[in-house]
């Protein structure tokens, strides 16, 4: 799984880190945040933003670019919250750290090929994309 | 080195999310648009998505680790890199996220970043500058990442027959390719039914021989 680094706005990022420079759970772009709390007085501005965009499902990704903060500097507040229970995260069934299909036995002389996803799962997601 | 390699996508909007995703979301599906400099990306990622796309960065490396492996170790570089994004809820469980992913060689290091866990791609074509997309479409066929080929039609584009396309681009018969107005809703949605179908055929073959 990817991991994404630490080099931005130094000051500020160290500040919001507590210049921790990687999350110590490892987050895919595109998991799924969800809050389980509300702000409390006393929690930094990033912690109160992240549990308000949070009500509803959002990506580490677009949670990032709407609190204009480096996808790295994301992961590693996330991860803290969700240490805490603050928040919970729903990751990718399949890609990256996910389930996936893996390759078929007798295929492994092409590991570099990712798995494919399910085939129902493909078929649901068609489906719903033709009907759009 | 800082890339900014967003063309046109907005700032990130604070305050109220538009188009909030639906409580029972669970399951997210990334996809990646790419093409050269200019094909329309990010014009493409604006028809299909229900918000308008964002953009963000991220610092990454040559060889897509993390900076513990890279803090203070000379010749690796680090390169923050733009991208944009737009999103579609596709049913009440599966939200498909599509990142727009530029096509030249030396954004390979952003590909290896973002073709991780993905599905698939789209790489869009502009026959005005076909060599552009040489790059990434040589990237995902050694990666072994489905993609298709949609050309993206501009008005003074050449007459070009799709097969005349594909010959240029020594493309499989295998992999698909259609002809698309990135800037059309419908015309976008039916590029990522093509994706699908070939998606769901590859995983269909697989299914079947295993």
């Amino acid at each position: 799984m990817m991991r994404w680094d630490v080099h931005e706005q130094p000051d500020r990022l160290f500040a919001a880190t507590g210049g921790r420079s990687r999350a110590y759970t490892e987050f895919d772009l595109v998991s799924l945040v969800v809050s389980e709390s509300e702000p409390t007085a006393g929690m930094a501005p990033e912690t109160v933003q992240i549990l308000r965009l949070c009500r509803h499902p959002m990506a580490l990704v677009e949670v990032s670019a709407r609190l204009r903060m480096p996808v790295g500097v994301v992961a590693i507040l996330l991860s803290d919250l969700l240490a805490e229970g603050r928040v919970s995260v729903r990751h990718p069934s399949s890609g990256a750290g996910g389930g996936g299909r893996s390759a078929p036995r007798g295929v492994e002389a092409a590991p570099a090929r990712p798995p494919l996803p399910d085939t129902a799962l493909v078929r649901e997601v068609l489906v719903a994309l033709k009907n759009l | 080195m800082h890339s900014k390699i967003s063309e046109t996508a907005d700032e990130a909007p604070l305050g109220d999310v538009e188009a909030p995703l639906s409580d029972t979301a669970r399951d997210a599906v990334k996809i990646v648009i790419s093409g050269g400099f200019g094909v329309g990306k990010t014009t493409f990622v604006r028809a299909v998505s229900e918000i308008d796309p964002l953009t963000t960065e991220a610092v990454m490396t040559e060889n897509g680790v993390g900076v513990d492996d890279v803090a203070g170790v000379e010749g690796k570089s680090a390169t923050t890199v733009a991208f944009d994004f737009g999103r579609i809820s596709v049913t009440e469980r599966i939200v498909t996220y599509l990142f727009g992913a530029p096509g030249q060689s030396r954004f390979r290091f952003l590909w290896d970043n973002l073709f991780v866990g993905a599905w698939g791609a789209v790489v869009l074509v502009d026959t005005r500058r076909l060599a552009d997309s040489f790059p990434v479409i040589d990237h995902l066929e050694r990666k072994g990442m489905p993609f298709i080929v949609a050309h993206n039609r501009f008005d003074d584009s050449p007459d070009h027959t799709l097969d005349a396309i594909r010959g240029a681009l020594d493309l499989a018969e295998a992999i698909p390719l259609v002809a698309c107005d990135a800037r059309s809703h419908t015309s976008g949605r039916d590029v990522l039914v093509a994706l699908l179908d070939h998606l769901h055929t590859l995983s269909a073959a697989q299914e079947a021989a295993s």
